[in-house]
């Protein structure tokens, strides 16, 4: 076979591969490729497959295997809790992840920045049964003075109705956000990053303080990327399991009392601690809560990517 | 604290300049500043502050850094307002605000390695690492059949994921680029990083459910879910790395004739390669430490299993997990090696995330640019 | 192809490094060298059931395998149901469950025709007390009507020195403080006994019956025994019911019982198997007992929770009906009751019992 000639390539845009003449081992290889590419698909689609398929069955469950009337009113309040510890947890990360990130990117001076951002990334990579570990032993007996505190000071506010307990989905939250910051801010920092230098050296031209800088250029150039930002935080918060499942006392009752022994419990901590156990139609049950909790993620990160690709276009790069 | 960074300094250029050309009479050329010192004078009055009810009330210390903090983030801005206007006062609030973030954000770090080394290191002995539960009542044994079995269950997990996830991002940059596919491949990439890893274990298990039949636990099992977890990792640090080759080598590469599979194979991928192994070895630390899907697809067992195709196989999260909740009689020697697994299993991770960015670093490419 | 590229070595190191370490066993898992033990047993012997049982059984196991050290037994602790289930169809030689067999389900039939037409053995083998345990400041004993701990458990007794409790205890100093009652949040054979026992003596105050998930939305839940016993130590004011042996420096509630109170020693939970009835109609070998939490009989500690050992009298080989005979004996020796009772607080089996069980084990078989 001769040799192919160079394709011409202009500088900027991405390289044509040379086709004119279908080598045996390019053919191969590019098949190799492209099956890897779609068998990521394949195992997306698996997943939702394979958990409508083993949870099903939980459907026609009989009442008295599920242990509530049917499987909606089984889902529902584990649901409920899910969505209320995310909740809390972004509302606690989200401020602070954007501080941190803001500090990393225009507050702390360039060579504290780097290993600032190290600690961060560290943060990320504790496991999460050792969030689990640190939030039952240290944190929950920690907090529970507060609990009380709030408990006698604003107990009249129906999420400080107590009576106070260390193991609450406030502790549980609490833990969700300090696992759920690294995230935000490791997306949040990027963003604030590429904010455009010359916008920035304008405005405090203008004679702008910092923070109006930051105020005024910074962040509505960021603005969707700091929203796709919180919300895969509350994707991650969302999915996690263990440090829930081993800190939050959880009764399983839909309450928004946030400090007391008495507490939702959310799908994933269920699901943990329920299947090590369960057998029979209990199993596809478990799944079949897993199946919504893939759903709910899915629709929360499907949404975060669509906003940062929205907002990377209106952004104009 | 106001250290001054490349924007400041130019804000301060700029504001000299501003106010030279602005010469109306009856402006001052220059508004009143606090000197350069104020905020670490603030600070130490409300760290004196903070100390008051420690001393006089006796409160605890964290009573008595609050209060600090509080005096602070009221003082510097009220004092700056009356000198400085409202707009700086602001921008001081804002500055302090920040630090105060980053504050907080440190000490769970701070307390949760704090606690893991404090409460971990009395459990490390050479019975710790060569010993597994079997047999083992009470006091005694270790970690070495979680080790093997978290060291099988990732070492097949990267088997899974890496090659999958490799050529995946090499038909993204290389193949795909531009195509339908490949965004939607992308796409859906990035969606799957947010799969929460419970669900993958329950996706491992519905799947190995039609083979092996219900209750089926096997390391292999876990292998499947971590790589549901890995590969996403895996291709959006490859594709990264890919794109960062420069075009002119390939272009070299084709002009001397080469096949495009041995372009790829013999030019980009030994250029990427260092960016590569960061990723991957970074997926794999991200990973190692996933309990979730290993509890219900591994399992638990307290004897070595070397098989990760048959039965039970520990590992070190799910070893802690069952440490520390169903630590035996008396529950003190549980719990004791559940931190003394918490310590290795973090020492594990953050060592592979410390040799991954140095790995990145020290062979990443002289591409001369 | 590609090796040249992966001359970084980083993959074949680990690689490598994952070879050693899977050379070699770990340090206190080395088989006997020559092969040869005094019993001659070798092989695996795979059970599993309820998680009640686990820390008897991990004691047991570890005894047996001292003794024979060519032998593993595995014991799944994959709840009551699950060992059922997996002893049924066949995945384990020898189950543990917190509930006998019966055939509402199938269950006996399909055992029974999984042990090659025989009727299955049912041993009482791990019956251990259930100790209601609090953490009050200033009060060490505390005797308790059934009524009454229905009544805090069913959210009914809120005040530490409600009547109901300050009555049997004149001498204590009790606080005029909320209750904390802890309950377990995972669906548990402990519960199912302590509810059942409850409903059964004090129907009027506990109204829910026998149930394994707890059925209140009130109190703090906490996952596992020891889950349970963390937090009402964690706690103030807090009481819980957990097995007795977790108890630790808990107090633990003396049970009315007839004019008595008893406490929960394993001594005073072996007795009840001793004045409740055999359950009727089922064959020799199943050795099952409605327990008759009713009784007045002095001395008896009634909420215990019972678990039973399920075996085949006929296996398929020999080998698994040698295991299974040689590990049940262990667990019936004296030696076995003493090590189940040391580690996991399981009261010893009254003679009688341990030799009509002893009997039944004999006559395991292969056919």
């Amino acid at each position: 076979m001769p040799p192919t000639t160079a394709p011409d390539a202009p500088s900027a845009a991405p390289v044509v591969a040379p086709t004119g003449v279908r080598r045996p081992g390019d053919l191969v290889f590019a098949g190799l490729a492209r099956a890897a590419g779609l068998l990521i698909l394949v195992a997306l689609a698996g997943v939702a497959i394979f958990l409508t398929l083993e949870g099903v069955p939980a459907i026609t469950a009989p009442s008295e295997r599920i242990g509530a009337d049917n499987i909606v009113v089984y889902v529902w309040p584990l649901l409920f809790g899910t969505l209320l510890a995310a909740t809390l947890a972004i509302l606690v990360a989200a401020p602070l992840s954007i501080a941190l990130a803001l500090v990393i990117s225009h507050y702390a001076p360039r060579r504290l920045a780097r290993p600032i951002g190290y600690l961060i990334d560290l943060l990320a990579a504790v496991p999460s049964v050792v969030y689990g570990l640190w939030g039952i032993q240290f944190l929950a007996p920690k907090v529970y003075p507060v609990y009380q505190w709030l408990v006698d000071n604003l107990g009249w506010l129906p999420f400080f109705e107590g009576p106070a307990n260390g193991r609450s989905i406030l502790t549980a939250s609490l833990v969700l956000a300090i696992m759920a910051m690294p995230i935000i801010t490791a997306i949040c920092r990027e963003i604030f990053a590429q904010t455009p230098t010359l916008h920035q050296e304008a405005a405090l031209a203008l004679g702008a303080t910092r923070w109006e800088m930051i105020r005024m250029t910074v962040f509505p150039y960021s603005r969707s990327g700091m929203i796709s930002a919180v919300m895969l935080g509350l994707g991650r918060a969302l999915g996690e399991t263990m440090a829930v499942a081993m800190v939050l006392s959880a009764t399983g009752v839909i309450t928004f009392n946030l400090i007391s022994s008495v507490n939702p419990s959310t799908i994933a901590a269920n699901i943990a601690l329920g299947f090590p156990e369960a057998s029979g139609v209990k199993v596809n049950v478990l799944i079949f809560s897993g199946l919504v909790l893939f759903v709910v993620t899915f629709v929360v990160n499907f949404l975060a990517r669509l906003i940062a690709a929205r907002g990377a276009v209106k952004g104009g790069r | 604290m106001e250290t001054p960074t490349h924007l400041q300094e130019r804000r301060d250029a700029s504001d000299a300049a501003a106010a030279e050309a602005a010469s109306a009479p009856f402006v001052p050329l220059v508004r009143p500043q606090l000197p350069a010192q104020a905020p670490l004078l603030v600070a130490v009055l409300a760290v004196a502050v903070g100390a008051l009810p420690v001393v006089v009330l006796g409160w605890g210390p964290v009573g008595g850094v609050l209060v600090a903090a509080v005096a602070f983030l009221v003082a510097l801005p009220v004092w700056s307002n009356v000198v400085e206007g409202p707009r700086k006062a602001t921008d001081r609030l804002a500055t302090s605000l920040m630090w105060s973030a980053f504050a907080i954000a440190l000490v769970p770090l701070v307390s949760l390695l704090w606690q893991v080394v404090g409460n971990g290191f009395p459990a490390l002995s050479g019975e710790f690492f060569t010993f597994s539960m079997r047999n083992v009542v009470g006091e005694g044994g270790g970690i070495y059949h979680a080790l093997v079995g978290t060291l099988i269950v990732t070492a097949w997990a990267a088997a899974i994921s890496v090659p999958v996830g490799v050529m995946a991002a090499i038909y993204l940059v290389e193949y795909g680029r531009g195509s339908r596919t490949a965004r939607v491949i992308t796409f859906l990439v990035d969606v799957m990083t947010g799969i929460p890893s419970i669900v993958a274990g329950l996706f491992a298990y519905a799947l190995f459910v039609l083979f092996f039949g219900p209750g089926v636990r096997m390391g292999f099992g876990g292998s499947v879910a971590l790589a549901v977890l890995m590969v996403p990792i895996v291709v959006r640090s490859t594709e990264e790395m890919l794109k960062l080759v420069p075009d002119e080598l390939r272009e070299a590469s084709y002009a001397l004739g080469v096949a495009k599979w041995r372009t790829v194979t013999k030019v980009v991928l030994p250029t990427s390669m260092a960016g590569i192994v960061t990723g991957v070895m970074l997926a794999v630390a991200r990973v190692a430490g996933e309990t979730a899907p290993l509890l219900i697809i591994a399992g638990d067992t307290d004897s070595v299993n070397f098989n990760a195709f048959a039965e039970r196989m520990a590992t070190l999260p799910v070893f802690i997990y069952y440490s520390y909740m169903q630590p035996g009689i008396p529950p003190e020697f549980g719990r004791e090696r559940a931190w003394g697994a918490a310590l290795v299993l973090i020492a594990l991770v953050m060592g592979l995330n410390l040799v991954a960015r140095a790995v990145g670093r020290w062979f990443a490419p002289k591409t001369g640019r | 192809m590609t090796s040249t590229s992966f001359r970084r070595a980083i993959v074949p190191g680990l690689a490598a490094l994952a070879l050693t370490l899977s050379a070699c066993g770990a340090a206190n898992e080395e088989a006997s060298a020559d092969g040869d033990t005094p019993s001659g047993l070798s092989g695996t012997l795979n059970g599993g059931g309820a998680s009640s049982q686990e820390a008897a059984q991990n004691a047991w196991r570890a005894g047996f395998q001292e003794a024979n050290p060519d032998v593993t037994v595995n014991y799944d602790p994959v709840g009551s149901g699950g060992g059922r289930e997996g002893f049924s169809s066949g995945g384990f030689s020898f189950a543990g469950s917190d509930s006998y067999l019966d055939d509402e389900e199938g269950e006996l039939t399909a055992v029974t025709e999984q042990c090659n037409g025989t009727a299955p053995i049912e041993i009482p083998n791990y019956v251990s007390p259930i100790a209601v345990i609090f953490n009050v400041e200033g009060v060490d004993e505390l005797n308790l009507t059934p009524e009454a701990i229905a009544g805090i458990f069913n959210n009914e007794i809120t005040k530490w020195n409600d009547p109901a409790i300050a009555e049997t205890n004149p001498d204590a100093d009790l606080p005029d403080a909320d209750i904390t009652a802890v309950h377990r949040s995972d669906e548990s054979g402990t519960t199912g006994n302590f509810t059942n026992y409850l409903g059964t003596v004090a129907p009027d105050a506990w109204p829910h019956g026998e149930i394994e998930i707890w059925p209140i939305k009130a109190g703090e839940g906490a996952s596992g025994t020891s889950g349970v016993v963390s937090a009402v130590t964690n706690g103030q004011n807090t009481i819980g019911y957990a097995d007795a042996s977790q108890a630790g420096d808990l107090g633990t509630a003396n049970v009315q019982v007839g004019d008595d109170f008893v406490g929960p020693t394993a001594e005073a939970a072996a007795k009840i198997l001793e004045v409740s009835p055999r359950v009727e109609g089922r064959a020799d070998t199943s050795m099952v007992f409605d327990l008759d939490y009713e009784t007045e009989e002095a001395g008896t500690y009634p909420i215990v929770l019972t678990s039973y050992l399920m075996a085949c009298t006929t296996y398929e080989d020999e080998e698994t009906a040698e295991l299974v005979k040689g590990y049940i004996s262990y667990i019936l020796s004296e030696d076995g009751q003493a090590t189940g009772q040391e580690n996991a607080g399981s009261a010893p089996l009254a003679d009688s019992l341990a030799e009509e069980a002893r009997g039944h084990v004999e006559a395991i078989s292969a056919g």
